[in-house]
């Protein structure tokens, strides 16, 4: 179950909003965590709390494939992302590294900036505990629950490979 | 099956495979880079695994921040260098190198038939080759450089007419962007786009790379073009290992069929802050600008130099303009050389750089100050893309690019040659 203060955005924030290219010169993740949404949010980095939640509208994460955007994202504190829809390729690196996001038509509509959103991530349930509301996430096809259950992708092909 | 689906299909070992399916697929050719290969590194290094699959299926490319432009940077290519050497993996370093989306189909890495994957959002750029690729993060890319294969959502296929013959300065990047101006940024999103017409079949190589290099602007997992002559000449004289030819089947099926008659399509800008913000060039309306950038894997080509220089020659870069222009390879620049299409840009006034893609993402070599307004020949004009966030980015072909320099306004090269 996760609990989180909202911070909310429109639609489609792009990779070089959430993590600019000229902090790619650098990896680690606690230092891209140092820029998150730097280019659109200048108080993001300072509003951040552990365990908080990312609302979007559509196509979040759109742009270019940098990992370090949900890196940054994911290093910041944030405990999950919740939008109607999200760029092909964030969406993968995001469940590669363990960061959970929630696809959902309605909730995004329903929850605003400071909100206090709880998710179970098993069930799929979203609950804006500010207004009360609840709403079910898409549920994940049973192909990428297997790599969100292995804890992301690199620990799913590790026993790929021992199974060979 | 769509041309995208059979090509999926021949690498799952399945007879048939259909849009949404989840696949597993062999690959072909597995790409990083500067920026994105010492994720994947150390990604890799959990398995606890010294050898990839396959060191020679494996390409690794310094272009981003390359050459190095400070310590982090150095760093991080200092890592790849290391990774490649050890393991035997192609690795294109300064000397030798070229933004990866040119480079590559130039060294014919890429094949018809072929399944690549890379860690670059704009791999897309293949599909003329007749190919499958599609970007994806460093972690995918580790988990492919153990196993060799990839999991993949089988997309379904839109496909582009293009109909009618475009005018002189009209290119592949008018095309892309009218297209995404059209359909927005995410248009596209989780699809492959197939591209054909008459349009589509008078456009060189180098123009079809240019609209699929765009292709993820519009939110695609794929652009891909059929294999015709001009493919075929193309890949004569660089391919050294056998390839298939793929073509969808009559009655293949496609999510949409979207045309389009282009015939008096006007050379496209896209405002900022987005690529899908198109209009006519004449309908930009008077727009100073302090830079124009032309190159990038968008349009770093030979054609694109070639179109650029026939708009500079004889004339000056304003007064107020910088120009800055960026060979797409070692090869592009060295052939540009030799048609004195460098001379030209020198004696216009134009700053000439090294294979990079350097101010294409804010790194270096053009990096813009806030208040700025730059035209440039990439594909992304987000905020910050080049800069100070408080900078604009507005896209467009390299002949508007040129005449914009000339002009130290955004302005269409008909302005600038008069016939
Ligand atoms: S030229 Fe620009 S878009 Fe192309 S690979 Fe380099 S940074 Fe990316």
């Amino acid at each position: 179950m996760l609990k989180g203060k909202v911070h909310k955005y429109g639609a489609n924030v792009n990779t070089d909003a959430i993590i600019p290219a000229r902090y790619l010169n650098v990896s680690e993740p606690t230092e891209l965590a140092k820029h998150c949404m730097e280019d659109i949010d200048t108080e993001f980095v300072k509003r951040v709390k552990p365990g908080d939640i990312i609302i979007a509208i559509t196509n979040f994460g759109c742009g270019s494939s940098r990992e370090h955007a949900p890196l940054a994202i994911k290093a910041s504190g944030i405990s999950c992302i919740i939008a109607k829809s999200f760029a092909r390729i964030f969406f993968r690196n995001a469940i590669n590294i363990g960061l959970s996001l929630l696809e959902s038509a309605e909730a995004p509509d329903n929850i605003k900036t400071g909100d206090i959103v709880e998710v179970n991530l098993a069930a799929g349930k979203i609950k804006n505990l500010t207004n009360g509301l609840v709403f079910t996430a898409k549920p994940y096809p049973d192909f990428m629950a297997g790599i969100i259950a292995a804890n992301g992708l690199i620990e799913y092909t590790k026993k790929r490979l021992a199974a060979k | 099956m769509t041309l995208i689906e059979k090509i999926l299909a021949a690498h799952t070992g399945q007879k048939k495979v259909n849009p949404g399916e989840f696949i597993n697929a062999s690959v072909d050719l597995i790409l990083a880079n500067d920026i994105t290969a010492p994720i994947a590194i150390r990604e890799f290094q959990r398995f606890g695994i010294e050898k990839v699959f396959d060191p020679k299926k494996v390409v690794m490319v310094a272009d981003h921040f390359a050459p190095n432009k400070d310590i982090n940077a150095a760093e991080q290519s200092k890592i790849m260098r290391d990774f490649c050497s050890r393991r035997g993996i192609i690795h294109f370093d300064v000397g030798e190198m070229g933004i990866e989306h040119v480079l590559l189909p130039e060294k014919g890495l890429i094949l018809p038939g072929d399944v690549v994957i890379g860690a670059d959002s704009h791999t897309c750029t293949y599909g003329p080759l007749g190919a499958f690729a599609s970007g994806m993060g460093s972690t995918d890319i580790a988990a492919a450089m153990a196993t060799g294969d990839i999991w993949l959502k089988v997309p379904p296929t839109i496909e582009f007419v293009y109909h009618g013959n475009t005018g002189k300065w009209v290119g592949g990047k008018d095309l892309i962007l009218y297209t995404i101006g059209q359909i927005g940024v995410d248009g596209a999103l989780y699809t492959a786009m197939e591209f054909t017409g008459e349009a589509i079949d008078a456009l060189s190589m180098d123009g079809r790379f240019t609209i699929a290099n765009m292709a993820i602007e519009a939110g695609a997992k794929a652009g891909i073009f059929r294999v015709d002559q001009k493919t075929l000449d193309y890949i004569k004289p660089r391919s050294k290992r056998p390839y298939t030819i793929y073509e969808p089947d009559k009655d293949a099926e496609y999510a949409r069929v979207i045309e389009y008659d282009v015939t008096n399509l006007e050379p496209q800008v896209s405002l900022p802050h987005s690529p899908a913000n198109t209009r006519p060039v004449s309908q930009v309306g008077n727009i100073m600008i302090d830079q124009a950038v032309i190159g990038s894997c968008t349009n770093g080509r030979l054609e694109d130099l070639n179109l650029a220089a026939q708009v500079l020659k004889d004339k000056k870069v304003h007064a107020k303009t910088r120009c800055i222009i960026i060979p797409g390879s070692q090869e592009v620049y060295l052939d540009a050389l030799r048609k004195g299409l460098i001379e030209i840009f020198i004696q216009a006034g134009a700053a000439v750089s090294t294979p990079t893609c350097g101010p294409c993402l804010g790194g270096y070599m053009g990096v813009l100050a806030a208040g700025e307004r730059c035209i440039s020949t990439t594909n992304r004009n987000f905020v910050g893309r080049m800069g100070s966030p408080q900078s604009e980015v507005y896209l467009a072909n390299p002949a508007v690019a040129a005449a914009s320099a000339v002009m130290g306004r955004i302005a269409s090269p008909e302005e600038v040659v008069k016939n």
